[in-house]
């Protein structure tokens, strides 16, 4: 399987919500590509040990939003579109990363500068491994 | 009372006193056929009382119910074979091993499937040959639901199963249940005290208090419908206006922090009317949640200079 999923109990993220969560992570950093299978309902459901029913509203989620489809007999995948949240939305979820971003790395009393630094190194990183598979079909 | 073809239970004004005391009182219940139903309350709030007169086994003062479409006053052994019920009391023997448990409960049910019998056992890591009052609390209650288990009851009635279980075996409980919902008509119905197990393998809940229902839903619905808004303002908060669905309102020197069962956009608006400095929802865990609404309702003041001072 290419992806491992973990869910936590008593978190304030609904399970279903960790999953669809974990499943747009593995998609934006490639973890999962597109044509991946994804394990059936029931089988996730045993392997998390949760409700399948909660299995099945992350996967019908994430199949309204146009990331994964359901191919009759043979299982669930990742679809080639890759556009998951609008803009707004987008910037929104960004917004408060940076903000947990730069309020962490103050605490630990990061300069301003270390920190535009690092955030350049980790980018240039990201590029390289990425390459240019970044198409948009 | 309707009979829906779709519920398992049914219960209308079902009420009982000890005494002058009611102990569960004008429960209307309604469990459909197939889901994993959590029945929550804290200790004493009906639970256990509730689940002996669906069981027929405590008449009722007044009201009445049906389980799987019979009159709880009147269930046949027939009915009663259909429906597994697990109780903490559970009759075992200790001087019987393991097996001979089993062989001795299967009389007793025209339907037996000794390899669910022996697959449970085996996944709570039991030995057919040990004598059961040699088992653990886990262990025990590992056999106790391979027990209730083997017969394929289509209703499943576990009055609080994880009580006294170590982490692995509560584990190994919820994974049996889980397991159990590959038959999609198979109901589980469940009390419980560990929401974390609950939020696990629960579509359906029912909240009892103080012998009154006050809340039966879907899990998702329960969690949507319960908010919390945190307020800053410059000093201290004003006073509060009513606010229709108030569980809690939490106030430190420059914080509100209010906790309601209503829609979240009309909460904001009338927490807006206070024009606080920042606005902004609080996520709550099930746990939270639950507490939020269990819990005591009201104002609470928690002033930090207070305590400051004192120090």
């Amino acid at each position: 399987m290419p992806a491992a999923f973990h869910i936590s109990t008593g978190s304030n993220t609904p399970i279903y919500q960790q999953i669809t969560e974990q499943v747009r992570l593995a998609v934006t950093t490639g973890r999962l590509q597109v044509g991946d299978q994804l394990p059936s309902v029931r089988a996730l459901a045993e392997e998390l040990v949760v409700n399948p029913n909660t299995v099945a509203r992350a996967y019908g989620e994430l199949m309204r939003e146009g990331l994964l489809e359901s191919r009759a007999g043979r299982g669930v995948f990742i679809t080639p579109k890759r556009k998951i949240y609008s803009r707004a939305e987008g910037w929104r979820r960004l917004e408060s990363l940076l903000h947990a971003l730069i309020g962490e790395a103050m605490i630990l009393d990061f300069t301003p500068e270390e920190l535009r630094e690092a955030f350049e190194d980790k980018l240039s990183q990201w590029k390289h491994s990425k390459g240019g598979d970044h198409d948009h079909k | 009372m309707i009979i829906n073809e779709d519920s398992v239970i049914q219960t209308c004004g079902l009420t009982k006193y000890f005494g002058t005391k009611p102990a569960v009182y004008e429960l209307n219940l309604d469990v459909p056929r197939g889901c994993v139903f959590a029945f929550l309350g804290r200790n004493g709030s009906g639970k256990t009382t509730t689940i002996r007169m669906l069981m027929g086994l405590l008449p009722p003062t007044r009201g009445g119910g049906t389980i799987l479409g019979r009159d709880i006053r009147a269930l046949t052994p027939e009915i009663r074979s259909r429906i597994g019920y697990l109780t903490e009391e559970h009759q075992l023997y200790g001087w019987m091993t393991v097996r001979e448990s089993g062989e001795f409960q299967s009389r007793f049910f025209p339907k037996w499937n000794d390899k669910i019998f022996r697959g449970v056992v085996g996944h709570f890591g039991l030995k057919p040959t040990a004598k059961v009052k040699d088992l653990s609390r886990g262990e025990r209650a590992g056999l106790c639901l391979a027990l209730t288990l083997a017969p394929e009851p289509e209703l499943l009635m576990l009055d609080d199963p994880g009580l006294g279980l170590d982490p692995v075996a509560r584990r190994t409980l919820v994974e049996s249940m889980i397991y159990l919902t590959r038959k999609s008509d198979r109901t589980i119905f469940f009390s419980s005290h560990n929401l974390s197990d609950v939020e696990r393998v629960a579509d359906y809940l029912a909240v009892f208090d103080r012998s009154i229902l006050r809340a039966c839903c879907p899990l998702e619905n329960f969690r949507d419908s319960i908010r919390q808004m945190r307020l800053r303002f410059v000093g201290p908060p004003p006073a509060l206006p009513p606010i229709p669905g108030l569980l809690q309102a939490i106030r430190t020197d420059n914080e509100l922090r209010v906790t309601c069962v209503q829609n979240a956009g009309e909460m904001e608006k009338t927490l807006r009317s206070l024009a606080p400095l920042e606005i902004e929802p609080v996520p709550l865990s099930l746990e939270d949640a639950f507490i939020s609404y269990l819990g005591e309702r009201g104002e609470k003041t928690f002033i930090l200079s207070e305590l400051e001072a004192q120090a």
